[in-house]
């Protein structure tokens, strides 16, 4: 019996469920009224709740004095200033957190990934027992003991004071790390800082253009230049030129002792550091697992048909595997990037004020609006995910294998 | 004139190998000192385990057990490990506040929750599956208590339904799906004005009682496994049904789930479970108002479903189309095809991921101390507020570490075990 | 089935699906034991001791409710809030009273539709630091870095004062009393700021207690006492007059032990107090005649759970100082039992 000659049936209701033509539709007529039913409903339970509690629903606290300190603020906050300026502190220390967090994780994890299938017995070992121990050890866990390690095992401020004082200061007197926080020499931007910046981006942009030059070169004639060098060259003389043309307009700020703490210089908080640090150990122990499976996954074929062809490993590592390597590795990787800045919000364990200390720790705390700050925290968080994952869509479609 | 040909008859013994191929030392030069730049990160590794070494081993080894406070242990040696904490709390850390005769409960409910996984995991024994699905039960009144009757009432309900369902769809109704609904319907009219009477009934023909036991007072270990076990077995049915929809071309059961899985997986454990402990209860009618624990169990449940879809959704992306289209073929229906063809092969290959995701629930269970559930690292804070313990850290924190370690590394040695296996399967 | 799973152990596990009616008392007898949500751990007011059970000022607080409402100071199941969840759960009705060190203020009273039954303790935030700091006066604190609490009064106290005093500072949050102290140790922060009991309390139990110092300003009032929700008037005057109980039975002298002997006392209000008269007067609140009899046997008066829980035996030390009865010179007053 071929589809097209279908005996004309009519229309029974039972004909909703059981036939295949309209089941489809019908069932999801009714997914969708029950969907509707549950939500309508749970918004209901939320205002018939809230009206007994004598609630409402309102964003206005978010324009209220916040009354608090915040520690670490990228831009200016005092306590006078609003909640909702509290919570754009607190969502700038989250990004702050995440990013670095990842820079850092990446870095360590492909180390480690590579060096765990390093062919030295000992480090090999000592990855394994390094990726491991982050792996299966709740995060929670480490940064509490990585922020009191930075408690406990640095000095004090007081141990930089007098003569003959316990600890000194690092390069030259240029850095300070105490159990408050590492202090570094902080850039001042003098006039013509301006003109500089320009000057280099100017620079990068050449260098930039030049790597593609001397890559077209190299497809088309298979001699290159000295890439490296030369793109390191072109960024780096016009802008020592430059910075003695406009008179040095960049010094350093250097941290110096005074009264209870050090002064100048770019303080980086302990819980900061700890945080960061613990969020990128924990994660590059997975992403060193993604490196190492990844490279695994490349059949060792490829290395021989290689090294047959007279490519250095260098030159394998770089030409054959990375770039089949990577296709497997960046998908999970963006991935874990996502968990990370997701575990940023254990920041209160070490007392780091991320948006989920300010908006949904102590503003909370304090205007009692619980649905409300909850709401806006997730949205936030909801919205740097979906940011994410459409980066790894974006790369998953632009790096698929074109299938056969 | 003499032979003074010299033929060989012998071949020439193998000269031993030089001094630097042979043995410890050959093993090392190749596996630590291949070349200068391996030598170096050699040496270098060894001061670093030898530096932490030096510090740890003094002070964890000669730590004090059996001192009444931390006082006392800074009394004697303030440089050592003070463990008497752990010898003092160890219980609680194991059991959270359970009350201590009853302390059998909880570790007979682990040793079975050991035998309840072994017929989903080795299929020589899948007959003893009944076992497993028995189990939550079990387990929910073990740990638990109170009338035995009140929970197995749920068993005895589902036999009951079953019952109906077999014996209309045998004897009375002629289609499947009208027999299944009138098996639903008496089935809920069961459970709802039969069943108490049914418990009243059996609990006074053979009253099987255990104290009844408050689930704050469930910590520590216990808690965590609770909380993470029955995580991921209640969301297991969630998450198959959240990566069929997701599969499935009906778009609008396709959005719902896909969006379900989005938000859950966007954002943190942290505030689904801030909104279990204070929002929880504006979602629901005025008034309601349940236990703490179950309400972080039915976060984590929508939480691991979430990350569970996806790992089934990976194993349905593992099997060729042409598993599909040789069910339709057959003439299966959906459903059939997926419990008789798809899902056996892609929950097979799901099982290390499925592993993973308990291991990372299990590991993500120390969040709920945030909410001041006493999970061991809850209770770590507690302990610390003890005047007699007041000050403590390291101790406490690295047996919790080492504990959560014990059980996450054996767990993911399993599922990498089980990986390798289902590899030279296929 | 597993739902219908989730189900059975929402039946099995006790679920209490009723209305936070008007009428606690009537739920707290009906569910026979009291909910008392306590902080997860104070040292002295609330915490866990090593044989598992729960002991602390305020825990000895509920258990003298408890042994009011049901003879019986055990009937008490002791929920752990964190700061940030408490006033919610209240409301919600997931604890029946709230005694968790909170500060009574305006905005809690009447914003947040809470009842204070009264002060258990009258506190006032301080600060702590080290001696060789060189500091007399917080007003010498200009610049300092401080350790404090999160989510407490205290950080609002704190950017006042240092505000109104033209000073800086750099906060250093941290999640508890515990970690605030560990930081302050290892000398992360100059001072370290909190209800000044505690501070007394965390000083002496100090490796080298001379070391450290309390300043003597108190930059705030820090009124600590239960709460319940507003709405039911007889359950917080219940609650209100076991507090006032044991005030009493302190002014009076009657204690743990002596109780007993209190039956031929010519003081009518004792035997108002303890129902051993022929007044009834704890029937006006619904409760058992010799209720406060009850709440007083079961920790002691008041003065005997300061000492047990913040005094010596309770390893803390802190001074009665204000807490001490107004006939000691201290503030603690209750109006009478009549």
């Amino acid at each position: 019996m071929s589809s097209s000659n279908f005996p004309k049936e009519k229309f029974r209701w039972g004909m909703l469920l059981s036939d295949t033509r309209y089941r489809g539709t019908s069932l999801q007529v009714i997914t969708f009224i029950i969907f509707v039913a549950v939500f309508f409903w749970l918004v209901d339970n939320t205002l018939k709740n809230l009206a007994l509690m004598g609630k409402d629903v309102s964003f206005n606290f978010l324009g209220m004095r916040a009354g608090y300190d915040i520690n670490q603020r990228l831009i200016s906050y005092t306590n006078d200033s609003t909640h909702a300026r509290a919570a754009l502190v607190g969502i700038l220390n989250t990004l702050v957190v995440a990013f670095f967090g990842c820079v850092i994780a990446t870095i360590v994890g492909v180390l480690a990934g590579i060096l765990r299938l390093s062919k030295n017995w000992i480090v090999a070992k000592l990855m394994s027992i390094y990726i491991e121990g982050f792996r299966n050890i709740p995060v929670l866990l480490w940064i509490v003991m990585i922020f009191a390690l930075f408690t406990e095992f640095t000095p004090a401020p007081k141990a930089f004071k007098g003569d003959d004082p316990q600890a000194s200061m690092l390069l030259f007197d240029s850095v300070a790390i105490t159990n408050r926080g590492t202090y570094l020499p902080i850039p001042i931007m003098g006039e013509g800082a301006y003109w500089l910046l320009i000057c280099l981006s100017l620079s990068i942009i050449s260098a930039f253009y030049f790597v593609r030059y001397s890559r077209k070169v190299k497809k088309d004639t298979g001699k290159g230049f000295p890439t490296f060098w030369i793109s390191i060259c072109i960024i780096a003389i016009p802008c020592i030129i430059a910075f003695f043309v406009f008179g040095k307009p960049i010094s350093f700020g250097y941290p110096y002792l005074k009264g209870f703490n050090f002064k100048d210089g770019l303080h980086l908080r302990n819980s900061l550091l700890a945080l960061t640090l613990a969020l990128a150990f924990y994660t590059s122990a997975f992403i060193a697992e993604i490196v190492r499976s990844g490279i695994l996954a490349i059949s060792k074929g490829q290395t021989e048909a290689a090294s047959a062809l007279g490519l250095r490993p260098n030159k394998i590592m770089n030409l054959i595997i990375l770039p089949q390597a990577l296709r497997v590795i960046v998908p999970p990787m963006i991935s874990q990037y996502l968990n990370l800045t997701k575990n940023s919000s254990l920041a209160i364990a070490v007392g780091y004020m991320d948006v989920r200390g300010t908006l949904g720790g102590i503003t909370l705390n304090q205007t009692g609006r619980e649905l409300e700050s909850m709401l806006l925290l997730m949205g936030f968080y909801l919205s740097v995910s979906l940011l994410i994952s459409s980066v790894i869509n974006y790369f998953n479609r632009s790096f698929q294998i074109v299938g056969r | 004139m003499t032979k003074i040909a010299y033929v060989r008859e012998k071949g020439i013994p193998p000269s031993p190998p030089p001094l630097t191929e042979v043995g410890i030392i050959r093993w090392v030069r190749q596996n630590l000192f291949s070349s200068w730049f391996n030598g170096i990160l050699t040496l270098f590794s060894l001061y670093f385990i030898i530096l932490i070494l030096a510090d740890f081993i003094p002070w964890a080894w000669g730590g004090h057990w059996q001192t009444k406070s931390l006082r006392e242990c800074l009394d004697l040696d303030p440089n050592v490990a003070c463990f008497s904490v752990l010898t003092a709390r160890w219980k609680q850390l194991l059991f959270g506040l359970y009350p201590a005769e009853e302390y059998w409960r909880p570790t007979l409910t682990f040793i079975l929750l050991l035998l309840s996984i072994v017929p989903i995991l080795v299929p020589k024994y899948l007959k003893f599956f009944w076992f497993s699905a028995i189990y939550p039960g079990l387990a929910i009144w073990l740990l638990w208590g109170g009338s035995f009757w009140s929970v197995a009432i749920v068993y005895i309900g589902l036999i009951f339904g079953f019952a109906t369902y077999v014996i209309l769809s045998s004897k009375f109704l002629k289609t499947t799906s009208m027999a299944l609904s009138a098996s639903i319907v008496l089935t809920v009219l069961f459970y709802l004005f039969f069943s108490s009477l049914l418990v009243r009934f059996l609990s006074f023909l053979l009253p099987i009682n255990l104290p009844f036991v408050d689930s704050l007072q469930l910590g520590g270990f216990t808690l965590s496994i609770v909380v993470g076990v029955s995580g991921i077995v209640a969301s297991f049915p969630i998450g198959i049904l959240l990566a069929l929809g997701r599969q499935s071309n009906l778009p609008v059961i396709k959005m719902i789930c896909v969006g379900f899985i989005e938000f859950i997986r966007g954002v943190p454990l942290i505030t689904l479970l801030f909104v279990a402990s204070v929002l929880l209860n504006y979602f629901l009618p005025p008034g309601t108002n349940f236990d703490i624990v179950l309400r972080v169990v039915i976060m984590v449940t929508l939480f691991s479903a979430a990350y569970m879809a996806e790992v089934i959704r990976g194993g349905l992306a593992g099997l060729p189309l042409g598993q599909h289209e040789a069910s339709a073929s057959l003439g299966l229906t959906y459903w059939q095809s997926q419990r008789l063809v798809i899902m056996p092969q892609a929950l097979k290959i799901s099982i290390p991921g499925i592993v993973n995701t308990f291991i990372g629930l299990f590991k993500d269970t120390t969040l709920v101390s945030i909410i001041s559930l006493r999970d061991p690292v809850g209770l770590a804070s507690t302990i610390r507020a003890d005047s007699k313990w007041n000050g403590i850290y390291w101790e406490l924190y690295i047996a919790i570490g080492l504990m959560f370690f014990v059980f996450c590394f054996g767990m993911s040695q399993y599922s990498q075990y089980l990986e390798r296996k289902l590899k030279t399967d296929n | 089935m597993k739902k219908s799973l989730i189900l059975g152990f929402l039946a099995a596990a006790g679920l209490t699906a009723g209305m936070a009616s008007a009428a606690t008392l009537d739920d707290v007898k009906a569910r026979g034991n009291l909910n008392c949500g306590v902080s997860t751990g104070a040292p002295g007011f609330a915490t866990v001791d090593d044989s598992g059970k729960n002991v602390g000022f305020d825990v000895d607080y509920c258990r003298a409710l408890a042994a009011g409402i049901f003879g019986d100071p055990m009937a008490v199941k002791f929920v752990p809030l964190t700061s940030a969840v408490r006033f919610t759960a209240l409301a919600a009705g997931e604890v029946d009273i709230l005694a968790r060190n909170t500060t009574w203020t305006y905005s809690r009273d009447t914003d947040l539709k809470q009842t204070f039954l009264g002060v258990n303790y009258y506190d006032g935030q301080g600060f702590m630091v080290k001696k060789d700091l060189g500091v007399s006066s917080t007003l010498e604190l200009d610049g300092a870095t401080v350790c404090i609490q999160v989510g407490t009064t205290t950080e609002l106290n704190l950017a006042d004062y240092f505000k109104e005093n033209g000073m800086s500072y750099e906060p250093v949050p941290t999640a508890d009393n515990a970690e605030s102290q560990q930081q302050y140790l290892a000398g992360a922060c100059d001072t370290y700021t909190t209800d000044a009991s505690a501070l007394h309390g965390t000083r002496v139990n100090l490796e080298n207690p001379d070391a450290h110092l309390v300043l003597p300003e108190i930059i705030s009032k820090e009124p600590l006492g239960p709460l319940v929700r507003h709405g039911d008037d007889n359950w917080a005057d219940i609650g209100r007059w076991v507090l006032n109980a044991l005030v009493i039975a302190e002014e009076k002298g009657i204690t743990q032990a002596n109780i007993d002997s209190w039956g031929n006392s010519k003081d009518a209000e004792v035997h108002r107090l303890l129902g051993t008269g022929d007044d009834d007067m704890m029937a006006m609140v619904g409760m058992p005649k010799n209720a406060l009899y009850n709440a007083i046997k079961a920790g002691g008066n008041y003065g005997e759970i300061f000492e047990n829980n913040l005094g010596a035996t309770g390893g803390i030390n802190i001074e009665r100082g204000v807490n001490a009865s107004w006939t000691k010179g201290g503030i603690l007053y209750s109006p009478p039992f009549r």
